[in-house]
């Protein structure tokens, strides 16, 4: 007793102590994408290995697939050797493979809990630091890199050392036009950029309890933003309601049975951790970045710093970034011009998000200066969306709706700044050249704040835009 | 799989100043298009490289004073950022063996490990000097020493440290995990049997 679900879950996929005093760890689900993943298995043909648990491996392709022409060959040479290199390892080792044609294809992190795949009390790796969303439900879900996804390809496991645990509560109600985004950007500034180093982050407090599936998903996703390599939330009811019916969730008696297990592995409630934060909701407001990591974040109705109110060891950085930024030190972040509005990543790109906008944009037109586009995070999600009647909605508006794919979250395919173009976006790093031009600038900012930034043209309340009290 | 084991890295050194130095800094993704790691080593911090040229000024790793240099120096949160290893890949083909900051991200500092490059953590003092001295004389040789825990440059020693398992790593020449992992494959199968959802 008195375990955290981390415990749990790491004991029951110990399968060894490494001579070196790691864990062997047994990885239950791994997720690949074409682009930290034909490395690997390049690596495995080298040392002439087979994949040990093909049936347990899934991949997509989400980094580089273009948007708008989807017709192969790729226009980018480069793109369609990397498509087609993960078909080919894909048929080659009998790994499912949720490929463009399938109508399930998509951002690897929003596919798995899509497809089911992703389930409470498991632990799952993917070459790709935001992995730490799958911790939505209950997982124990790492980022790795490509010798790791070599690892685990090989032998289902990989050597890695039992984090610490830090129990962030977030409790009450979030007032009106905030959102599972600002809590997250929050939680970010106030603990630092590397405050998660060596640490899970569990979240947990009322305000978690009363959060969607996807809202958590939100959060989890950023954790690898504030330094934590995982992040989760202990499964309950909304866990199992999300999952229900899911195509690879448990069906009939196994359902039950499995529901029973993945009850069993939340933490306990007398259950010991390594540190503890609370928050409380109500003090947050919108958020927005100003600056070149996920931390330099301030509230809406905020002034850009200066570099002398931040801690002594963020003065550089600070300094480095409103170089980038172009914004001045004592100048409200509000009213900043905006050229580009990005709507998607696996952090905002999911239906729920799409409805929350479309529901206030109805009607409304994108302002002129500003290019707007909507990135469905999957192809499941821009199909329901478009049955809902969401896409005319934003297509209406003025924004583009496109194919399913990481899009302008960073800038592998076509969809990239130009030159210093600014852009508020629903992603998860504002890092310097991320968008894909090295000048190019980018605001962290929800959904809807993204949506008022469009009308607009320049960053702004969306409580004022669109009237929300 | 026997490897090399790493006790000392020797060579010249390159100060990259700056915190927080994340992965799409030190390799933009749009050089990520690629299915090997080969000939990354060009790309290692290319726009921060290209934006100095632009400006009339010389990044550190185009700074003729420093080709060959095999040792780099940063601040802290270093390699902040995404998981790809082509990162730590990219500053390994470009010829670094060593990096030495004040801190660095996790997934990063793993990756490093898994090619063999120890990352070492110094004092922000320490790499200040350290970086004074290079500067001065960029022919001097550094010589990290894992096992006795010091960088030695000119006739000073400066205290390192480095996560135990890393270094327990590297000094035993186990730093890529896969030979230990796959010796454990009996094990994986048995754990496997007792999971209900890896049964299915
Ligand atoms: S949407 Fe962005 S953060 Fe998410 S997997 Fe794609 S590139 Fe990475």
């Amino acid at each position: 007793m008195s375990q955290t679900l981390l415990d749990k879950v790491w004991a029951a996929h110990t399968v060894r102590t490494l001579p070196n005093g790691a864990t062997q760890l047994l990885i239950g689900t791994h997720l690949i994408h074409e682009v930290t993943s034909p490395q690997a298995f390049g690596m495995l043909r080298d040392l002439n290995l087979k994949v040990l648990y093909p049936s347990r491996t899934f991949a997509t392709v989400d980094h580089i697939v273009p948007t708008d022409e989807r017709a192969e060959p790729f226009s980018d040479d480069l793109a369609d050797a990397m498509i087609k290199a993960l078909r080919s390892n894909c048929a080659e080792n009998g790994i499912t493979f949720f490929d463009l044609p399938t109508g399930k294809q998509g951002i690897v992190h929003i596919v798995g809990p899509e497809q089911g795949i992703t389930q409470p009390g498991t632990t799952i790796a993917c070459g790709d630091s935001h992995t730490s969303t799958h911790g939505a439900f209950g997982a124990i879900a790492f980022g790795i890199g490509t010798s790791q996804v070599r690892d685990v390809l090989a032998t289902q496991t990989m050597a890695l050392h039992k984090p610490k645990v830090r129990r962030i509560n977030v409790n009450g109600k979030l007032s009106p036009g905030v959102y599972a985004k600002d809590v997250i950007l929050h939680i970010i500034r106030k603990l630092g950029v590397n405050g998660g180093l060596g640490y899970a982050y569990e979240y947990g407090g009322t305000t978690f309890d009363a959060f969607t599936q996807e809202e958590r998903m939100t959060v989890c996703n950023m954790s690898i933003e504030g330094g934590a390599r995982v992040g989760y939330v202990n499964p309950d009811e909304t866990t199992f309601e999300y999952l229900k019916g899911r195509p690879y969730s448990p069906k009939g008696a196994d359902w039950d049975a499995a529901v029973a297990r993945w009850k069993a592995t939340a933490s306990d409630p007398d259950a010991k951790y390594d540190d503890i934060v609370t928050f409380d909701a109500a003090e947050i407001s919108p958020t927005v970045t100003w600056g070149i990591n996920p931390g330099q974040a301030i509230f809406i109705h905020e002034k850009v710093p200066f570099p002398n109110e931040v801690p002594e060891k963020d003065r550089s950085t600070a300094e480095e970034a409103l170089a980038h930024m172009l914004l001045k030190s004592g100048n409200p972040i509000k009213g900043t011009k905006v050229d580009v509005a990005f709507l998607g990543s696996c952090t905002n790109g999911r239906l729920s998000d799409l409805q929350e906008v479309a529901r206030y944009i109805k009607g409304r037109k994108v302002n002129k200066g500003v290019k707007a586009i909507v990135v469905p995070g999957s192809q499941g999600v821009a199909s329901v969306a478009e049955s809902m009647g969401l896409a005319e909605i934003f297509r209406e508006a003025g924004f583009e709706w496109r194919g399913a794919g990481c899009s302008m979250c960073l800038g592998m395919n076509p969809d990239k700044l130009v030159g210093e173009q600014l852009c508020a976006s629903s992603s998860n790093r504002n890092f310097k050249g991320r968008q894909g031009s090295p000048t190019g600038r980018t605001v962290l900012m929800s959904p809807l704040m993204v949506a008022a930034a469009a009308l607009s043209g320049e960053i702004s309340d969306a409580r004022e835009v669109f009237g929300i009290k | 799989m026997a490897l090399e084991k790493i006790t000392q890295v020797g060579g010249r050194g390159v100060y990259v100043p700056g915190d927080d130095l994340d992965t799409d800094r030190i390799i933009p993704a749009r050089f990520m298009k690629c299915i090997t790691f080969d000939g990354l080593g060009e790309f290692a911090f290319y726009d921060a490289r290209a934006f100095a040229k632009a400006e009339g000024q010389t990044h550190p790793l185009d700074d003729a004073r420093f080709t060959g240099a095999s040792i780099l120096l940063s601040g802290s949160n270093f390699g902040c950022g995404s998981s790809r290893e082509h990162a730590p890949q990219a500053l390994y083909r470009f010829g670094i063996r060593a990096i030495i900051a004040e801190s660095f991200a996790e997934i990063f500092f793993g990756n490093s490990i898994t090619l063999g490059m120890p990352c070492v953590v110094m004092s922000g003092e320490d790499i200040r000097s350290v970086a004074k001295l290079i500067e001065s004389d960029p022919a001097a040789l550094l010589t990290l020493d894992l096992t006795e825990k010091k960088l030695s440059i000119a006739d000073m020693d400066f205290p390192i440290t480095i996560a135990p398992h890393a270094h327990e790593a590297l000094v035993t020449g186990k730093w890529d995990a896969i030979a230990d992992l796959l010796e454990g494959i009996d094990a994986v199968r048995t754990r496997a049997a007792t999971l209900p959802y890896m049964a299915a």
